[in-house]
């Protein structure tokens, strides 16, 4: 027996090379870049003055580094969220009933309309300073990025084996290092994929939330996206295209130096217990592992912190301690908050409803109805369209792995664009050639959730087994035959949720698609998108909360009616395997 | 025949042990007035088939799960929630896929006092004992299945554990495997190399149970009892070849093979045949086996002579008695065959079923299936019923509902529809979830 033994992480000690002073530039650049940009947050700012943006290229790099602060600040915040809301609602069975179908229909509700609700609130919390329109923002994108990475924690932890759950009691692990151990690990796979997701979904967000115009005020954020809107103000046709390239180029960098390494990385949380071949590799991850910077950290640094954290809980979360508080007690405090969230609610929602009713006729809530349906048609327009041309193109390129391996991440780069920083230009395109914009406009909505459907066809299309597209090739199965037989069926599941996605996706993108403009020319189209940003720019508080209301009903009503029937299909006769 | 318990003696004990699953009118009853006690130097066997509530009872005797009435008792005082005594090894091994060797056997210390130091050289020592050294940064993946049970064996032995469990620890090990695995077990514990003083194990191999128990405890199904509770044989007869070794092993396969049966001890020359006070039922308990299966043995049994002893039958075609059970039971339920003794043998009609041609076979079971499968009968006296020649799932689903628990309920309809589509005595949309009477020679399109 050798007594000797050490683990690895403290065996391999590299030596120092490049690649440690490349981090250690990289890390302290950082630092330093965070900490100046966190004391910009702070400056005074009052709202009758407009925030002045300097359109000249040099001041992009600084505007794109303070969007990317605020994406990862409110991915910080949707991880934190997600593990309170997940934990309690996987745990607390009283709680769950009322957390889990909430988490649906947050999922569901247009978080864009809210917008300026969040922006009086949070200006009100700070008064004089851009830090309440800096939490604005971050809080919208994390509207947009928190719903789907709570709903697959929770998911995973409802999954965990039963035997693995059960070795944890019986060694009596407490909470922390069930969680560190077994629930953080389990669930890490799905929380990457859909962090990822959400954290391309939110650049959209952003890009939404740091210029707007709320109650009559325009309020610009210092940040890519109020660059772009000030470009579009002055028709600055050179400055548009920089900002462009800078989101661009800002993606791509935040994929390969992020995401990459992340996803990488957590493939050693896969719980299949044999070894797969092709898993997915960084360059950054493979430079990080094998620096000797990161050794000493991880043995000085991270191994105590983590140490230092174990202890802590241990000493507070022992496993053979009772409930923290006696039953009766716990019962009277889970019962008054219970009551206090439902009072809440109770009010919120007559205060909606006297506010509303005060104001809007039958005849002009028949009306918003009206304009709803002309958004729903816009979206089925913009699901059946791209579905007709991008499922052909899908499945050809997943059934050609070469070609699956260079477009997905282009595809994955499309979807993670904003596609409102370029609906500007396709106003421009629009006045030129004179396009209707109330057709126009669908193109607005597809510029941004065409992708998910693309996406999700060649993902289905690549995961069609070899043996059945073997068979169809002996039993010569062509043409519509081979489409009808194998092909749709294979991919039809991927391609509802990919479709659920982008219809999603289309009905926030409808309040910024159906009015947009090029410096003094504006384009609306009839819609419910449109009402709702006209109704948040003139601060029409009875209109705003009947727009939501509506829009959300529609949405809540559709996923109920449409997505989930075609979703329980899909699971119960197309899934492969 | 439950043992009269002492709890003085024993190191664990289950006293008067009643557990249901659900609650309110749904609850199920899953073991019956268990009495088990565990004593001091003893490797105690758990027979049973599925559904016999073993791995209740193991799990209920850990403190994983409390009882619904009765108590455990740990050297005499009552125990509630998991006992710390005690170790576990499941049957899948239940390892944490992002942890090394040496972090999974970790696990079982991390909140103990073990100080720092001796902490890591216990996790050594486990995982030299148990074969493992040179392995300690390896990932589970990297591992074979014996290997990894292994890892689970040392995760347990880490601990010392007064008693350690085993829940089918061999059962997803190839043979070979799991002979090597089990001998190098016996001999640690013979050697006295590990301190725990006793090992309870769940399994379903009778062989097994034979070769490695100093007591056998037989449970019998629906709900779970105790059928049996008697030494196991002294250990230089329990080689495979010993005659006393396969007098026991036919033994017990008598007794699990007539669940309905009272048992005779060991050693009587005549079986009793009596049978036992069974709760009268409106269905029978369906075996979950497919038809083909079915028509596979009767074959197999026609080929044979019309009769063959069941744990015979089992060596020949490679079953554990698990397995081969249900088959039984599907026969027996048929009336195709008979059991008798621990053989079994054809009927006329089954003689029939075995050289008939695929038409001719289908009509022999279609009449044993509406001879004597209830549930199926009562689909077809309802679907007959119904004007419209159509009968919705949830209906027959609620009549269950009084004899089984909502999952049971779900399997056994499902056995019914496999068993009555091959029939040809009703249709059925699995996307609907209805039953249609079946029409001769319509175009056969039932869906799902």
């Amino acid at each position: 027996m050798r007594l000797t033994y050490m683990p690895q992480a403290v065996k391999n000690a590299h030596r120092i090379g490049w690649r440690d002073l490349v981090l250690f530039v990289a890390f302290f650049g950082l630092l330093f870049g965070v900490l100046h940009l966190t004391k910009e947050m702070r400056v005074h700012f009052a709202p009758s003055v407009t925030m002045q943006i300097d359109l000249s290229p040099r001041a992009l790099p600084g505007y794109a580094a303070r969007s990317l602060l605020r994406m990862f600040l409110a991915f910080g915040a949707s991880l934190l969220f997600t593990f309170v809301y997940g934990y309690i609602a996987a745990y607390n069975l009283r709680a769950q009933k009322i957390l889990v179908p909430l988490l649906d229909i947050l999922q569901s509700v247009p978080v864009l309309g809210f917008l300026s609700i969040t922006v009086t609130g949070f200006m009100a919390l700070f008064p004089g300073s851009l830090l309440g329109l800096e939490c604005a923002s971050i809080f919208a994108i994390f509207t947009g990025q928190a719903w789907n990475m709570t709903f697959s924690f929770y998911q995973s932890l409802r999954t965990i084996p039963t035997e693995l759950r059960e070795a944890t009691t019986i060694y009596r692990l407490n909470w922390w290092q069930r969680f560190v151990k077994l629930e953080a690990p389990y669930s890490m796979i799905g929380l990457v994929w859909n962090g990822m997701m959400s954290f391309g979904g939110g650049w959209f967000f952003l890009a939404a939330s740091e210029a707007i115009s709320v109650l009559g005020n325009n309020f610009k954020l210092p940040g890519i996206g109020s660059y772009m809107a000030t470009a579009v103000e002055k028709g600055d046709t050179k400055a548009v295209a920089w900002a462009i390239l800078t989101m661009i180029l800002v993606v791509v960098v935040v994929d390969q130096l992020f995401w990459r390494p992340v996803v990488a990385w957590s493939q050693k949380f896969k719980f299949e217990q044999t070894d797969s071949s092709a898993e997915p590799t960084s360059f950054v991850l493979d430079v990080v592992r094998k620096s000797a910077l990161m050794d000493w950290l991880e043995k000085r640094v991270f191994a105590r912190i983590g140490k230092a954290l174990d202890t802590l809980f241990a000493r507070t979360a022992r496993a053979d301690r009772g409930p923290l508080l006696p039953a009766g007690v716990s019962q009277i405090v889970n019962g008054a908050v219970t009551v206090a969230l439902g009072a809440l609610v109770l009010y919120g929602a007559v205060r909606s409803f006297n506010v509303v009713r005060s104001e809007i006729t039958l005849l002009k809530a028949f009306h918003v109805l009206l304009l709803g349906l002309l958004t729903l048609l816009r979206v089925v327009v913009m699901v059946v369209v791209a579905t007709v041309i991008w499922t052909p193109i899908g499945v050809r390129i997943g059934f050609t792995p070469r070609l699956a391996r260079i477009a997905q991440p282009l595809v994955q780069i499309g979807a993670s664009f904003p596609a409102n920083l370029i609906f500007p230009v396709a106003v421009l395109i629009f006045l030129r050639l004179h396009v209707n914009f109330e057709w126009g406009s669908i193109l607005l909505i597809a510029l941004g959730t065409q992708w998910y459907i693309l996406f999700n066809v060649i993902a289905g299309a690549s995961a069609v087994p070899g043996d059945l597209r073997e068979a169809a090739l002996v039993f010569r199965l062509r043409g519509w035959t081979l489409w009808k037989t194998l092909i749709l069926p294979a991919i039809f599941p991927a391609w509802v949720t990919g479709a659920l996605t982008a219809a999603g996706g289309a009905w926030n993108a409808s309040i910024v698609a159906e009015v947009a403009s090029w410096g003094t020319h504006k384009l609306t189209a009839h819609g419910l998108g449109a009402y709702v940003a006209d109704a948040t720019e003139r601060g029409d508080w009875p209109a705003i909360i009947l727009g939501i209301a509506t829009m959300s009903a529609i949405v809540v009503l559709l996923n109920r009616l449409v997505w989930r029937p075609l979703y329980a299909l899909a699971e119960g006769r197309y899934r492969l395997g | 025949m439950a043992t009269v318990v002492q709890s003085t003696s024993a190191l664990l004990s289950a006293e008067s042990i009643i557990k249901y699953y659900g609650d309110g009118s749904k609850r199920i009853l899953v073991l019956k007035d268990v009495n088990l006690a565990i004593r001091e130097g003893e490797i105690i066997a758990i027979l049973g088939p599925s559904g016999s509530g073993k791995s209740s009872l193991l799990r209920i005797l850990a403190g994983l799960s409390a009882a619904s009435e009765g108590t455990v008792r740990f050297q005499g005082t009552v125990q509630t929630g998991p006992n710390p005594h005690v170790a576990i090894v499941f049957q899948t091994f239940a390892l944490f896929p992002w942890l090394s060797v040496y972090q999974n056997v970790e696990v079982g210390l991390l909140n103990s006092d073990v100080p720092e130091i001796q902490r890591r050289r216990r996790i050594l020592e486990a995982i030299d004992v148990i074969g493992l050294d040179g392995f300690e940064d390896a990932y589970p993946k990297e591992l074979s299945g014996g290997m990894r049970q292994r890892v689970g064996f040392a995760r347990a032995l880490v601990v010392q554990p007064e008693i350690l469990f085993m829940d089918e620890p061999f059962s997803a090990l190839d043979v070979l495997t799991g002979e090597n695995l089990k001998k190098e077990l016996l001999s640690l514990w013979r050697s006295r190399k590990i301190p725990t003083k006793a090992i309870v194990m769940v399994t379903h191999n009778i062989e097994e149970a034979v070769v490695m128990g100093d007591r056998l405890v037989v449970m019998g199904a629906n709900p779970g009892v105790v059928r049996v509770d008697m030494p196991g044989l002294p250990v230089e007869e329990r080689g495979k070849m010993h005659p006393e070794h396969v007098r026991l092993v036919d033994y017990l396969y008598g007794v699990m093979t007539n669940p309905k049966e009272a048992v005779a001890p060991f050693g009587a020359t005549e079986p009793l045949s009596q049978p036992a006070a069974q709760p009268t039922r409106a269905y029978q308990l369906l075996p979950h086996v497919p038809v083909g299966q079915v028509t596979g043995l009767v074959e197999r049994l026609h080929a044979d002579g019309d009769r063959e002893d069941i744990y015979a039958l089992g060596r020949e075609l490679q079953m554990e008695v698990d397995d081969l059970l249900p088959l039984v039971q599907a026969i027996d339920i048929l009336d195709l065959g008979n059991i008798e003794e621990g053989d079994v043998y054809l009927t006329a009609a089954g003689v029939h079923f075995a050289v008939a041609g695929v038409q001719e076979e289908k009509e022999v079971f279609r009449e044993q299936a509406v001879a004597h499968v209830q549930l199926i009968k009562q689909i077809l006296r309802r679907l007959d019923a119904s004007g419209n020649g159509r009968l919705r799932r949830e209906a027959i689903l609620r009549e269950l509902a009084s004899c089984f628990s909502e999952d049971e309920a779900e399997r056994q309809l499902d056995t019914a529809i496999d068993w009555g589509r091959y029939a040809e005595l009703f249709a059925y949309d699995d996307q609907e979830g209805v039953f249609y009477r079946e029409v001769p020679d319509s175009s056969p399109s039932s869906g799902g």
